[in-house]
This record gives structure tokens, sequence and C-alpha cells, in this order.
């Protein structure tokens, strides 16, 4: 037996694998909420782009190297269009941003439009013929330990960490970065030196929409990989916690992600094993320890003054005279 | 996008006209229908028949009707549950999960007392277990919000798939107290029925049929009316609801009203979970509940009768009506889908239409573009 039969090593590499789509989904909370504006609709998002990209999937054929980043750009376009709902309610008419987010879950989520269309696609007979498989990039991927972890992965989570990246670098690194930052903290003296307070949101609220869509592609494109109601299975709403775990930080959020991962893949990596824990606690556990996380980072949060943007969840109104 | 590039903007109301708290509504009901006849037309579907049938199923005859109520009485009192928590500004999304601890509750104190219990000792404690189960699932957002001020949105939302998963375990992974043991429920796992004297009763009206669990939810809608608008601790709610730090100031507790709040909400939605079982399933049914979504619907009814107890009990209806339709049309060439849809759109539109009511969209004056040329002239 290898060492890479290891069961640190399995669980290790499977937590990379099942916290990609909450690496995305998150990471695109962040850029919206960083803006100053709170997306519950996460969950519906992720279920949008989930639908998009089987599609493509399962009706174009060709190269997986040409079908797949349709696929991806399919189920960003129709996430995009979810979050632009969002985006135009409570930018524009500046309405109740929970209820907005809210709203979207529930009509592009599980009874809403991703099922409707699923329905009217004909999608869910069966696997979908292009998928993303794990790579061996380099040749590398039998590598004791460093191997099935780092190399073994799909391409889906190299991309993720490009995005990682290349988001903290925009974040912390540019001017671009700055005014974002600057119109979530404190929209008047942004507006007061010219940053477009509106556009800014727009943009990144739309762009976090984009994300979202990738990670519902992670779903439907490599994880399950075929159509079923609901397959996110409210994994977006564990990115929105993870959000608050990363305290608004994409590194620090890549880290709670795999940690999540790790957990939600639990039960497959023990059960492969044939070792007997009660599935149903294994089920229970990713959903137990966000409130677990939530609980801790939030108080100490308060303590140590980190985290929130301070106009998050606020609409804008400039003085009119 | 700024509404001004089109020339108008929005200016806060000063005067509220009383007819809004209907008008908007209606019409933001309305502009959702619209919403979603647009986007069965983009996808090749027929509006006009899909509504028609709708309506059919939902309204147009006894059967109908009936099947309606049905499906209003778990949508009244999810709606209550968002409606009463949402007022003081706390996110309840666990409706769902309070629902399905109810039920499992409910159900299990009717399993508990047994054929001997007359039905009315069994339908009270059943009430009673449903409420207090629903009350303590909630408790649990409401006390880490109020003391450790963690965001109730997502812990409360955890508790929903905890809570499913519970159930789950109850019926099809564990040989629980819950679990039909005999017969074929050895082979395929389901809920053991509460006995007969525990069905809650269904009282006919000529041939309309009245679930007890709907004309107790309508009551307890009142109940909460008079709490919120004739009380002490209705009042205390406003001031928290609206003005934390005031609240602190003139003496009162906000974190004792926040979980309180907390509690009565999810004391809704567990006699919900509990008037399910006792009126129409008799039994746990973990797939039955998880496939309705009745918490989340309660959301949009909340928001639809705009967090009145008493516009919920109506709402709940009209609500329980396209719910009803969509289940019954299900499958054949109907759409799947489209309830959600509806129900997300009318939320959306909802939300819309409160813009309305704060304030008014007037077209700006002059344009700059216009004055500079003025000026320059």
């Amino acid at each position: 037996m290898s060492i890479n039969d290891n069961l640190f090593i399995i669980i290790f590499a499977a937590a990379i694998y099942y916290g990609t789509p909450l690496v995305f989904a998150a990471l695109g909370e962040i850029l919206a909420e960083r803006s100053g504006v709170i997306n519950l609709g996460v969950e519906g998002m992720m279920l949008l782009g989930a639908v998009g990209a089987c599609w493509v999937a399962t009706n174009f054929d060709g190269q997986a190297g040409i079908v797949l980043p349709l696929a991806l750009l399919m189920a960003m376009a129709l996430a995009t269009a979810g979050a632009a709902i969002h985006a135009f309610l409570t930018i524009t008419l500046r309405v109740n941003q929970i209820i907005s987010g809210l709203a979207l879950t529930i009509f592009a989520g599980i009874a809403g439009v991703s099922s409707y269309l699923a329905g009217i696609w004909d999608l869910g007979q069966g696997p979908v013929p292009n998928q993303f498989d794990n790579m061996n990039l380099f040749g590398l991927g039998k590598v004791p330990i460093l191997g099935p972890i780092i190399f073994d992965q799909t391409a889906l989570t190299y991309l993720s960490w490009v995005c990682v990246l290349g988001v903290s670098i925009y974040l912390f690194r540019t001017r671009l970065g700055l005014q974002l930052r600057a119109v979530g903290e404190s929209p008047q003296s942004a507006d007061s030196v010219g940053v477009g307070v509106a556009r800014t949101r727009y943009v990144h609220v739309l762009i976090g929409g984009a994300f979202a869509g990738i990670a519902g592609a992670c779903f439907s494109l490599s994880i399950v990989p075929q159509w079923v109601n609901g397959m996110t299975a409210g994994q977006g709403w564990i990115a929105l916690a993870l959000v608050i775990f990363g305290f608004w930080r994409p590194d620090l959020m890549l880290v709670g992600a795999y940690l999540f991962g790790g957990l939600s893949s639990l039960r497959f990596s023990l059960q492969a094993r044939g070792i007997d824990v009660p599935s149903a606690l294994l089920d229970a556990l990713p959903y137990i320890m966000t409130i677990v996380v939530l609980v801790i980072v939030s108080n100490s949060a308060a303590r140590r003054r980190l985290g929130a943007p301070a106009a998050l969840g606020k609409p804008y109104e400039r003085e009119e005279r | 996008m700024n509404l001004g590039r089109f020339g108008f903007r929005l200016e806060p109301r000063s005067d509220l006209p009383k007819h809004i708290n209907f008008t908007v509504p209606v019409g933001s009901f309305f502009a959702a229908l619209l919403a979603g006849a647009v986007l069965l037309l983009i996808t090749g579907q027929n509006p006009i028949s899909t509504y028609s049938r709708i309506v059919e199923r939902a309204f147009l005859d006894v059967d109908a009707i009936n099947g309606t109520l049905v499906a209003a009485t778990p949508l009244l009192f999810t709606g209550l549950c968002a409606a009463v928590a949402f007022r003081i500004g706390f996110f309840n999304i666990g409706g769902e999960g309070q629902f399905y601890i109810g039920a499992i509750t409910g159900s299990g104190m009717a399993l508990a007392l047994g054929a001997d219990a007359a039905g009315w000792v069994a339908i009270p404690l059943m009430i009673l277990a449903g409420a207090v189960g629903g009350a303590i699932w909630a408790a649990i957002p409401g006390v880490l919000r109020a003391y450790l001020r963690t965001n109730e949105i997502i812990t409360s939302l955890m508790l929903n798939y905890i809570a499913a998963i519970i159930a789950v375990y109850l019926i099809f992974e564990s040989d629980s107290f819950w679990r039909d043991l005999e017969g074929t429920g050895q082979m395929f796992p389901k809920g053991k029925f509460i006995p007969l004297d525990a069905f809650w009763p269904n009282w006919s009206l000529g041939s309309l049929v009245v679930p007890f669990g709907l004309v107790l939810g309508a009551v307890v809608a009142v109940w909460l009316w008079v709490l919120q608008k004739r009380t002490r601790f209705g009042y205390e709610m406003r001031v928290v609801g609206g003005a934390p730090t005031t609240a602190r100031y003139a003496g009162m507790r906000p974190g004792r009203v926040i979980v309180v709040v907390a509690a009565i909400s999810g004391a809704m939605a567990g006699l919900g979970g509990a008037a399910s079982v006792g009126n129409f399933r008799h039994a746990l049914d973990p797939k039955g509940l998880q496939q309705s979504g009745y918490g989340y619907a309660g959301i949009v009814v909340a928001a639809l009768a705009r967090l009145n107890p008493v516009a919920v009990i109506f709402v709940a209806i009209l609500i329980g009506g396209i719910t009803n339709a969509g289940y019954s049309l299900q499958g054949a060439d109907f759409p799947s889908g489209l309830v959600g849809i509806l129900e997300g759109l009318i939320l959306f539109c909802t939300l819309g239409g409160e813009v309305l009511v704060r304030y008014r969209i007037a077209r700006t004056e002059r344009r700059p573009s216009t004055l500079a040329a003025e000026v320059g002239a």
C-alpha cells in the first residue's frame, strides 16, 4: 500500500476537491460585500450556473477543451443575470438587501428557474458527457503525499487558485481595489472624491454572480456530475458563512473553504474505507460546524473590530440638496 | 445605473396615503404575474393557458378550493413565523426547520399518548408539543444573535438542514419511535400513523371542508396582531425593531425581546408542523415535508402581507392556491419550477412595490446639461 492510500491524504485531497465550489462562491461574495452589498442569492445563482453549464455540456459535441469553457461561460452568464436583478433592486431601488437576496434564491433555486430550465431542457437523464477530470499535472499525480493533493486536481481547482490570487492582489494592491473597499467602508467619502458608488457596486455584484455561476458548474460538471434538482444542497449558504469566517479576505476564506470541503467529503472518504460512522451525523457535520465557527468568529470579530465593511447592507443615498 | 440618468429620481414621501397598504401588494402581485408571463413566453410556453389552468385548479370549484385550504394551512403558520420575526429585524429564515421539528414533536406527542388518549386531550397536547419544539429550535439562533452577536440568517438556515437530517434519520436510518416497524414498514421505511383520536378535525361548511389547523392559525394570527398593537410587549418590539439603542436607554432589554420574538416565531412554524401531521399527513413524512418547502414560501407570504399577521391569513390562501395548483398539475405538460418562480417574482415585486411606499418617483426638473446650456445662452 502506497502512502497515497493513507486516509489523511485522501481526506486532504478530497477537501480541496469539495472545497473548490465554496472557494468560487465565497470569492464572489467577498467582492460583492466589499462593495457594501450582501447577496443572499448565492445558492440560487449557483443553481443557475449549474443548470446552464449542464445544458452546454450535454448538448454540444466537440472537444472538452472547447465545450467546457463554453459551459463555464454559460454558467457565468445565467448566474450574472440573476445577480443583475438583485443589483437593480438593491442599488437602484435601494430595497432591503436581505429579502432581495432571499427572493433571488427562491426565484432561481430548487423549486424555481433552475428546475424549470432543467425541465424544459430535458436534463437529468444521466451523467454529462463532458466533465472536468483530474489532470495529473506534469505527470506528478502519483508523487507521494503532494501528488494527489496538489497535482491531481481538476482544472477548476487550478482556476480557483488563480482567481484567489488575482482577487487578493486586486483588493489590496491596486487602485481599483482601494476604491472598491472605500465604497464598502464609506460610500460618502468615495463619492466625494469622484468614485461612482452605484457603478462600483453594480460591477462587483455582477462579478460576484459570475463566480457563483462557476461554483455551480463545479457541481454539474465535476462533483455530481449530472443534473439533480437542488444539487448544491446548501453549499451557497455555507459560502456566505465562509465570507464572515475569512474576515472578508480571500486567503483566510480559502482555508475555511478547504476545512468545510473536508467535512463535506468525510462521509465518502470514511465509507469508502468501510469505517462505520452514523451517516446522519456526518451529513449534519458541515452545518453544525458552520454554526460553531460563526459563533466563535462573530464573537472575536466584535471584540477585535475586525471584519465587515462598515457600509455593508446599507443602501447609499446621496443627499439631494 | 442611476435613475437620474433617465430623468427620474426617488423622492422620500412625507405623506402616506391610506390605500397604499392595499394597492401596493395587489399591484406587486399582478406585476409578478406579468413578469412570469414574459418568462413563460420567452421559454416557449403559453402563459394564458398556464395561468388559466392554475386559477382553475386553485379556486374555480369546490374540490380546488378545499385543496387550496389544505395548502394554505401550513403557509399560514410559516407566514406568521416570518412576519413576527421580520417585524423586529430578526431575519428568521429557519421556518422550514422549525416546521420539521414541530412535525417531529407533534407526532411524537400523539404517538406517546397512544390510542387510549381522547381527542380533547391529545390534540391540545400536540399543539403544545409542536409549538414548544419549534420555539426551542428558533431560540437557538435567537440566543446566539441576542447575546453572541451571531448572524441569525445563516445559523437559522443551517438549522433547517440539520432538522431535515434529523427527520430523515428518524424514519430512514434508525428504528426510532416515529418509524412504522410492522408489516411493510420494515421493507419500505415510513412513519407510524398517529392514533385516530389524535386526528385533527375537518369542519364542513356546505361542501367546503375547513381544516381545524386553518382556524387555529387564524385565531393565532389575530392574537399576534393584538400582541403587536395593543400590549406593552408589542410596543417594546417596535422600539427594539426600530432603534435598539433607544430601547436600551428606555430601560428595555433588547436581547430578551429578540429571544422571546424568536421563540414566538419558531412556535408558529412548529404549530404548522404539528398541524400538517395532525390534520393531513397523520405520520412523520420527511420526504413530503422537504418537497413542500413551506418554510421558504412563508417568507413570501409574510412579505406580500407587509408583515401584518391578519393579512397573512388571506395571502396564505392566495399563495396556497398557487401551491395547490402547482401540486395537482405536476407532471403532464405543466412546467416544473413554476411555483418557485412565481413566489420569487412576487417577493421581488413586493420589494419593488415597497419603494413606492417609501418614495415618490419624480421627474428630475432640470438636467444639469440643459441648465448649463441655458446659462451659456
